[in-house]
């Protein structure tokens, strides 16, 4: 019986999720909404991975200081997230090399791509959600 | 005449709409996700560092300093704070912000 709520409810069935992340942290409110919905994601036990790709790659640097336009700084909660499991963190290697930046400019550990390597991650999600 | 601008020149066409437009002698203010075309290795800072020659290039401090980017600013380019921002309005005859 129980076998049987689990399948009717959906509980236990673990998909693909892909956070794409591709703008730049204070100019948008995109940058904070999307790390929040991850966080809340974390709760359902699913397979998240969270990528960085074009201006989104800003949003992991080291260094920040928001201080003087007085808004909060949400860069630290990207190491947080290794806390709620998510330990997927994928960032563009060309989105990298457009911006004169490389891994150790980031503020979190990451694995960089190459176009094609994250052309098939892409390929292989259940569901991709962009922010 | 002033030219602001707070798009992002790897997302936004703003900025490459301002410098074509841009007269000889003119300031142009990088603000918010612009200031990081001001920064050493971004694809636009070929652009920037060539428009230098003409007109006086101008970054928001504080829009540097929340996005990482302070210690990365591009030679020619001057770091302006609030007052800063404040003043070149005040010079300039007209301003146009590029949104």
């Amino acid at each position: 019986m129980s076998d049987m709520d689990e399948m009717d409810d959906g509980s236990g069935v673990v998909k693909k999720f892909m956070f794409l992340n591709r703008k730049a942290p204070h100019g948008t409110v995109y940058a904070l909404e999307g790390l929040e919905v991850v966080l809340i994601t974390a709760a359902f036990d699913q397979d998240v991975s969270m990528v960085f790709t074009d201006d989104g790659v800003y949003q992991l640097m080291k260094g920040v200081d928001t201080k003087g336009i007085e808004v909060k700084d949400f860069s630290k909660t990207y190491r947080a997230l290794e806390g709620y499991d998510i330990e997927k963190l994928y960032v563009d290697q060309v989105s990298l090399d457009a911006r004169g930046l490389t891994e150790d400019d980031l503020i979190v550990d990451v694995t960089v791509l190459s176009v094609d390597e994250m052309a098939n991650l892409m390929a292989e999600q259940d569901v991709v959600i962009s922010f | 005449m002033l030219h602001i601008v707070n798009k992002s020149a790897t997302e936004r066409s703003s900025l490459e709409s301002c410098l074509r437009m841009a007269t000889k002698g003119s300031a142009v203010l990088l603000i918010e996700d612009a200031v990081y075309a001001a920064t050493n290795g971004n694809a636009a800072a070929a652009k920037i560092q060539a428009a230098a020659a003409d007109l006086k290039i101008y970054a928001l401090g504080p829009d540097l300093a929340a996005r990482g980017m302070a210690g990365r600013v591009l030679d020619g380019v001057n770091v302006v704070d609030y007052g800063g921002f404040v003043d070149l309005v005040a010079e300039h005859s007209n301003c146009q912000s590029w949104l």
